[in-house]
């Protein structure tokens, strides 16, 4: 089966054996990155701009280094920069570019759906890059990649995500791709970003950290997001800390061999102690490194996809 | 010069009158209902109603004109066009324009501008509040006066239960009703859909059926303290429904309207995210349509009503957050609610009735019904003709409706308003 689909919009919209696809090609892209020369030419001559309308600081350079390892002409559009301020609406900017013969636009927005009305309205492909509190795609593939390189394996795996489910568009992603790909997913939190509606999505409910990490092969801890007004959802940091922190005692509950990731950017102190980042259990890192992979691997299947 | 209309079936819920008959209007009153009449003059109009519905033309308690300030959204012209070829003959039009509709001069230019350039009637509603910032009471006797038939804070509920309470007594000798949107905005929080499975996988903030409920509960309950008669504006949720259900029960002087869309629809129209989905009250789940279905056919809800809500198209297509709420239904109301005949959900002559003789006297209006001698708004419409909604075709300016492409029965061929006909389509 060839990838068909001219946009990346979400893991909810991809079967598994297109995940499966995309996790394949970035495997083959991961070697590129081992070369002396880390480059390959594939989208000469196209153009793809990253259209952020949120800072992002890794994901918009993860996906650059990506275009511009596939030889694609990359622009650049970050909010502090745009006309947006002046009024502009997001179709009218998309268009903009697609004028100047963009053919791929990688959306970051602080919206849900946003990325949805540029593929209804525009004709190049659609590369969602995070989405209000919707999906993040490229990093729920990072973190199933990462998983899959780790246990050789998803289906049957137990991975735990831990925080804000409510606001995370992490958490989708990957409750959708985990799902599919036949993982059991837990998450935890406090109850007024843990909403019941998850366990409808196929995740179990926890509320309790030391409970949900039992015999877990994987956890997915998520970051405090206090431009989303986290806070408004539990008494203070502290308080959140001591509940839902992941510190070395509580990850010797799951089992020996339990892999710790995070999407980043990580506030130590907060989701996790310095200890477990700095532990080999942690692959923080190897996803950064295998962003690179998979969001090469995104741009080049929906490239092909458009050019069929 | 009369109108003639012959051999239609008339269903008059006012006058219980459900029979193939024929209905003579001279000037702009009904002169006339008997099983044969011939034409008394030359010069009268004949309609053939044959195989057609003949009733009082419909009243639409819930409107949005958008003038004065939004013309581009909507003008009392195209709203008033748009009433026509739904079949509503009297529109009853919500106070959240730009200036709002708080003092007497808003009312009156309204009025003025719907008597020179609006072809239906047009019934304006008041503000409770000045600027319906909730915080003092809008110019409520002087508005009366000038025409207003009921007050509402449509869309910005009153958040303060004393001011609510103040405005439900200072009303009362009035005589109009106060129509509530009722929401508790601290608990819908910013949010632009139903909370549920639907909001938690699209990732988009949600309003829970709660506020709706809560501030249901609150709004009955100032109606009894009060004994001021409370109309709730589109109920959308199952335990709206109880609790009307049960103040009714109790004796409470309480009406309730529901929307097509709110008893046809569910969230899960906005996958995609479908901004021609979004309005408030939201689209909720199939328990809470069930429950406004059974709450329509048990008539513990009153009246059918729009919330005709006119947006432009580049308002609406944006990201999900920032489209404005609501839809266009003038166009789409009369087949929707066909849609609960033809499934025998209720009868023909229950749905005319909510949509006429009941929204009439909740309003204190003279309108509603064919009695001999009363104004001449009627209309007549093919229950069984097919067609399939075209938003393009529309009148109103209006193109956001969730029904676009829908296959749909039920056409209006005559409107006519105080004895002239002012819609025709055959």
């Amino acid at each position: 089966m060839a990838f068909s689909k001219k946009h990346i919009l979400g893991l909810g919209d991809l079967s598994a054996e297109e995940i499966n696809i995309i996790l394949d090609t970035a495997e083959s892209m991961k070697e590129i990155s081992t070369r002396n020369v880390k480059k390959v030419p594939t989208l000469k001559g196209k153009t793809v701009v990253n259209l952020f309308f949120e800072p992002s600081t890794r994901t918009r350079s993860s996906f650059e280094i990506a275009e511009k390892r596939l030889s694609a002409d990359v622009l650049n559009f970050s909010v502090s920069q745009s006309s947006v301020v002046k009024g502009e609406s997001l179709l009218d900017t998309a268009r903009n570019f697609e004028a100047m013969g963009a053919s791929i636009v990688v959306v970051r927005h602080g919206m849900s759906g946003a990325p949805f009305v540029l593929a209804r309205e525009i004709n190049a492909s659609v590369i969602n890059a995070g989405d209000g509190a919707h999906e993040h795609p490229s990093q729920a593939l990072i973190d199933i990649f990462t998983i899959r390189e780790k246990k050789g394996r998803i289906e049957g795996l137990n991975v735990l995500i831990v925080g804000d489910i409510l606001n995370s568009r992490v958490a989708r992603s990957n409750i959708f791709g985990l799902r599919k790909l036949g993982a059991k997913v837990r998450v935890v939190g406090p109850a007024t970003i843990v909403p019941k509606y998850f366990s409808e999505m196929g995740a179990e409910i926890f509320y309790s950290l030391e409970h949900a990490i039992d015999n877990v092969d994987v956890v997915i801890m998520l970051r405090v997001q206090n431009e989303r007004k986290t806070l408004e959802y539990f008494p203070s940091l502290r308080e959140y800390s001591g509940l839902y922190g992941l510190t070395k005692e509580k990850l010797e509950l799951a089992k020996k061999d339990t892999i710790v990731m995070h999407p980043g950017p990580i506030n130590r102190g907060v989701e996790l102690t310095s200890e477990i980042a700095d532990d080999p259990h942690a692959v923080i890192l190897e996803q950064v490194a295998n962003g690179i992979a998979v969001r090469m691997a995104m741009i080049y299947l929906v490239a092909l996809g458009e050019s069929l | 010069m009369g109108v003639l209309i012959k051999n239609g079936h008339v269903i008059d819920p006012s006058q219980s009158l459900d029979m193939v008959s024929d209905i003579y209007v001279q000037g702009d009153r009904v002169k006339e209902i008997s099983k044969r009449i011939d034409t008394p003059r030359k010069s009268d109009i004949v309609i053939d109603a044959n195989g057609q519905i003949v009733a009082p033309g419909f009243i639409d308690i819930h409107v949005h004109l958008r003038e004065p300030g939004y013309e581009h959204k909507e003008t009392i012209k195209t709203g008033c066009l748009a009433a026509a070829a739904g079949g509503f003959t009297s529109v009853v039009c919500m106070p959240n324009t730009n200036p709002i509709n708080d003092n007497a001069s808003v009312t009156e230019y309204i009025l003025l501008k719907a008597r020179t350039e609006g072809i239906v009637n047009v019934f304006p509603i008041g503000a409770i509040t000045k600027g319906e910032k909730g915080e003092e009471l809008a110019d409520i006797g002087e508005m009366c006066e000038a025409g207003c038939v009921g007050i509402s804070d449509d869309g910005m509920p009153v958040t303060d239960s004393g001011l609510m309470r103040k405005a439900m007594e200072y009303v009362k000798p009035f005589g109009i009703p106060v129509i509530t949107h009722a929401e508790d905005l601290g608990l819908s929080a910013g949010g632009v859909m139903n909370e549920g499975f639907v909001s938690t996988e699209l990732g988009l903030r949600g309003i829970p059926s709660a506020s709706e409920e809560v501030a249901v509960g609150r709004d009955i309950i100032l109606s009894e303290l009060t004994g001021t008669p409370l109309h709730i504006c589109h109920v959308s949720t199952k335990d709206s429904v109880r609790l009307v259900r049960e103040a009714k029960k109790r004796g409470a002087n309480v009406t309730a309207e529901a929307t097509p869309h709110h008893f046809t629809l569910t969230d899960r129209e906005i996958y995609g995210y479908n901004t021609n989905a979004k309005m408030n009250p939201p689209l909720r789940t199939q328990k809470d349509v069930d429950a406004i279905v059974e709450g329509l056919a048990d008539g513990t809800i009153d009246v059918i009503a729009t919330d005709h809500a006119p947006h432009s198209q580049d308002e609406k297509n944006v990201e999900f957050d920032l489209a404005p709420f609501g839809i266009v239904g003038l166009e789409t109301a009369l087949s929707l609610s066909l849609k609960l005949v033809h499934e025998g959900i209720i009868t023909l002559d229950e749905m005319i009735k909510k949509l006429t003789i009941v929204p009439s006297e909740i309003l204190g209006i003279e309108r509603g019904t064919l009695a001999p001698g009363s104004i001449a708004d009627i209309v007549v419409f093919d229950p069984e003709k097919g067609y399939t909604v075209t938003p393009g075709e529309f009148f109103s300016k209006g193109r956001n409706t969730p029904f676009s492409g829908w296959e749909l029965k039920g056409m209006v061929s005559n409107t006519i308003v105080s004895g002239k006909i002012i819609f025709s389509c055959n």
